[in-house]
């Protein structure tokens, strides 16, 4: 299970959560002057990227806000999280700050609805699993 | 819940009318552990959906007859009778109780339209969307935390607080009442399912402890 930051409501369970696939795919300036292919690529074309990747989210049991994330596809490793509209954040982002990033975002809820015991703990088993798992299912 | 106040309804419906776990009510008495856990379902309460850009005119204009509007995750903000739930940057829930509604005296829904006015935006009659769930006592908790990731302790979870999670795999609105009861507002067609289960995670308190 991931524990993912929502920009609004804190840390909250990866099934709170809707993927919304790549970030950052644009809409084309002029659609009459793409031919079949190129609104094609537009359309379905994506990238499959190993290792980090910027894709959308959906907090749809909390807030029901999209954000984008930087994810690795091979570790898990949530590396950033940052609004719809924002530029991709600089990937050389070391992989000790990732538990930094959430606390931070858990922290920035005055709330208390997610206290930083319940990250620290639920983040720790969740990274393990799926540092187990993730290679595996990365290279079907 | 059955009809207890004497409401008179618009043509007569109010009598007809049927909360969605009141097939359950007999079922939450026996299952409920008093001085333990105890579940019953809320009476009807009248409910609005709005949608309002906070930093606008016509959100002050909102927040002045709902009692303010929460500014994040977790604030519930109100007035007597009268709390809204904050359940996204732009987005709120007013909860009244029943006879508020325009329909039975009141005139909650229309004074929150009238405040909206023509400003972007909405309100909806939300009154028949969810249903409540009062779970009380001292291990309330205990029966929440089997089906909620959330950190419920009262040092991070504090009475007049409500936060838009899961329960038991299903979407719900969490306010907290008080330091050992909470409300529940499952969608309507949710409410047989959270109803069940919180039955089943209530049973081990009925039995003594195994030490
Ligand atoms: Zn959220």
């Amino acid at each position: 299970m991931l524990l993912i930051s929502c920009p609004n409501c804190g840390s909250r369970d990866e099934t709170e959560f809707h993927y919304g696939g790549q970030a950052h795919v644009s809409y084309p300036e002029n659609p009459n002057e793409l031919n079949d292919r190129e609104w094609a690529e537009y359309l379905f074309y994506r990238d499959n990227t190993k290792g980090t990747f910027a894709e959308r989210w959906l907090h749809s049991t909390g807030c029901r806000q999209w954000f984008n994330m930087l994810r690795d596809t091979v570790t898990y490793d949530i590396q950033a999280v940052y609004p719809m509209g924002a530029p991709r954040p600089s990937t050389a982002v070391p992989a000790a700050a990732e538990a930094g990033t959430a606390s931070v975002a858990a922290d920035s809820t005055t709330t208390g609805t997610t206290a930083p015991g319940t990250s620290a703990t639920s983040t720790s088993p969740g990274t393990t699993k799926s540092g187990i798992t993730a290679p595996e299912g990365a290279t079907k | 819940m059955a009809n207890t106040a004497a409401l008179k309804g618009i043509n007569g419906l109010r009598e007809i009318r049927r909360s969605p776990a009141s097939h359950l009510a007999q079922a939450m008495e026996t299952g409920s552990v008093p001085g333990t856990v105890v579940l019953k379902e809320g009476p009807f309460q009248t409910m609005a959906g709005v949608r309002v850009d906070p930093n606008s005119e016509e959100s002050a204009r909102i927040a002045s007859v709902a009692g303010g509007l929460p500014a994040r995750c977790g604030e519930v903000s109100g007035k007597e009778g009268v709390s809204v739930l904050w359940l996204g940057p732009s987005e709120f829930l007013v909860v009244a109780p029943e006879e508020a509604h325009d329909s039975l005296g009141g005139d909650l829904i229309g004074s929150l339209t009238a405040a909206l006015g023509d400003a972007p935006g909405q309100v909806v009659d939300l009154s028949a969307n969810r249903t409540t769930f009062e779970l009380s006592g001292p291990r309330a908790r205990a029966v929440l935390e089997k089906g909620c990731a959330l950190d419920l302790h009262p040092r991070s979870f504090t009475p007049g607080t409500a936060v838009s999670t899961e329960v038991g795999n299903i979407p719900v609105a969490l306010l907290k009442t008080g330091e050992e009861s909470f409300r529940l507002f499952p969608r309507a067609s949710f409410a047989d399912y959270l109803g069940r289960w919180l039955l089943d995670a209530m049973r081990e308190f009925a039995s003594p402890e195994v030490p």
